[in-house]
């Protein structure tokens, strides 16, 4: 077994045989090669045949996920069960959520009474675009994506952003019929707009690629950041809702700090897709500036 | 008259005597079981760091040392193809690798036709190894060490893990030449 049983013998067409194989094999590479480079020059490229595999094994994926959810909680009872009784995990997920809430609504006081003093704005609750279950993630690459069971079907559309209970998960980042791929926050490629919950301290929260956001502050002199604080979304840029939460900052770096996603998308079952929160500044920043003055 | 010996009409495949191989089950296991291992990291939810083996090439490459000349050496355009819908790498990444994998593998074959056990595993560690880092390369994220450091459990769990699918293949295989089609 350990030697190659297809050695070219003299005979002619054997060796034609292995020499058109590896001529086939180096084309194969050579048109992955332009593949790839035209998908780094425009990764939306392909989108469709990738919508249309996704949509095919979605089946498959919606009940992997179900299995999850179940085989998920009942890990937690009776892990629930050997700390204290499952009632007690159940309360102590609880009281996190409502640490998480309270942070948000006093950023969402503060936040009121800006606006309010600024243009007399009322903010009012938005409504859902669709409720799905998180079915996939890009589990073997290093781009951390996830796919949700709705799609355009729904009125998804890309650039929406999704959340949990808990806070921020992604954007939108591609649609197809009954499926679609989020960007999630802790992929490199990801950038949030953010502030800090108590005050107008404001930064970027980058995807490092290891699970872990790097907050970048946009007035740097002294950081003023301490661990322990929430980050939550500042609206600016036109996708998010302001004062969703994002992050808490676990460790402090000289232009920063590192921090930890406030939802991480393996403890959440059901996330939401909300609609871009101010569509039109979304389209006047995609608009080039010759458009834009035309008008 | 002696007792005919029961086993010499039968081999590990099944009964010699009017059996023969299905072609249904030759042909399709090994696609398949790739397919389902270029699948099954998508079903998968990770959200901090890639974990899951890449399971489609390990699998690829297990069917390549069990059987080799199975698969034909341009099957990495085929089935890199099929692993670039479902794996979040840009489209083109695995159709290049599984390629270039493939011809670096028949090479080294061919160049050391006799090898060990722990050879094989060696140069295939480090096939796996290349490819989890240049898929890391050509995956259109900002590469810092950040994310070095982040594929590291998953290249060691990759490691650990090919003996084990290339026994499972191997069980695998002997499901593929089961003697099942009555012959006459």
């Amino acid at each position: 077994m350990a030697s190659s049983s297809r050695r070219s013998s003299y005979s002619r067409k054997a060796q034609y045989g292995v020499f058109t194989g590896y001529v086939l094999a180096g084309i194969g590479a050579l048109i992955g090669a332009i593949l790839l480079g035209i998908s780094l020059w425009r990764p939306a490229s392909f989108e469709g045949a990738r919508g249309v595999a996704q949509d095919t094994i979605s089946p498959a994926s919606e009940s992997a996920a179900a299995a999850r959810t179940n085989g998920k909680s009942l890990i937690d009872s009776i892990s629930g069960y050997l700390a204290a009784g499952t009632q007690n995990a159940e309360l102590r997920r609880e009281v996190e959520l409502a640490r998480i809430r309270l942070k948000e609504a006093k950023a969402l006081e503060q936040e009121n009474a800006r606006l309010k003093a600024l243009l007399d704005l009322n903010e009012n609750e938005v409504e859902a675009v669709a409720v799905s279950r998180l079915i996939g993630s890009s589990a073997s690459s290093t781009r951390r994506f996830a796919y949700i069971g709705a799609g355009s079907d729904e009125g998804i559309e890309i650039g929406m952003p999704v959340r949990s209970p808990r806070g921020v998960v992604g954007r939108i980042l591609e649609t197809s019929s009954s499926t679609s791929r989020v960007l999630l926050l802790t992929d490199s490629q990801s950038v949030l707009p953010v502030r800090r919950a108590d005050d107008e301290v404001v930064a970027f929260a980058e995807g490092r690629g290891d699970g872990l956001l790097q907050i970048r502050l946009i007035n740097l002199g002294i950081n003023p950041l301490n661990v322990g604080d929430v980050m939550v979304t500042s609206g600016t840029g036109g996708f998010y809702r302001p004062g969703i939460a994002v992050a808490i900052v676990t460790e402090i770096v000289s232009d920063g700090a590192v921090a930890r996603v406030v939802s991480d998308p393996m403890a959440t079952d059901f996330v939401s897709v909300e609609p871009i929160w101010q569509p039109v500044t979304v389209q006047t920043a995609r608009q080039s500036p010759d458009e834009a003055l035309g008008e | 008259m002696d007792q005919l010996n029961p086993h010499a009409r039968r081999d590990e495949y099944g009964s010699r005597i009017n059996r023969s191989h299905s072609p249904v089950l030759v042909y399709s296991i090994p696609y398949l079981t790739v397919i389902i291992g270029i699948i099954v990291p998508n079903l998968v939810l990770t959200s901090a760091v890639p974990l899951v083996p890449p399971l489609g090439f390990m699998m690829l490459l297990a069917w390549r040392i069990v059987r080799p000349g199975l698969f034909p050496i341009w099957i990495g355009f085929p089935l890199g193809m099929a692993d670039d819908l479902f794996s979040g790498q840009p489209f083109g990444s695995a159709i290049l690798l599984w390629s270039v994998a493939m011809i670096a593998i028949e090479l080294v074959e061919s160049r050391f036709p006799w090898r060990t056990y722990v050879q094989d595993w060696m140069n295939l560690s480090l096939v796996i190894a290349a490819y989890i880092f240049a898929a890391a390369l050509i995956s259109g994220s900002e590469i810092g060490y950040a994310i070095l450091l982040a594929i590291i459990p998953q290249l060691l769990l990759s490691v650990l893990l090919f003996p084990i699918i290339a026994r499972m293949v191997s069980r695998l295989d002997r499901l593929r030449l089961m003697r099942v089609k009555v012959i006459g």
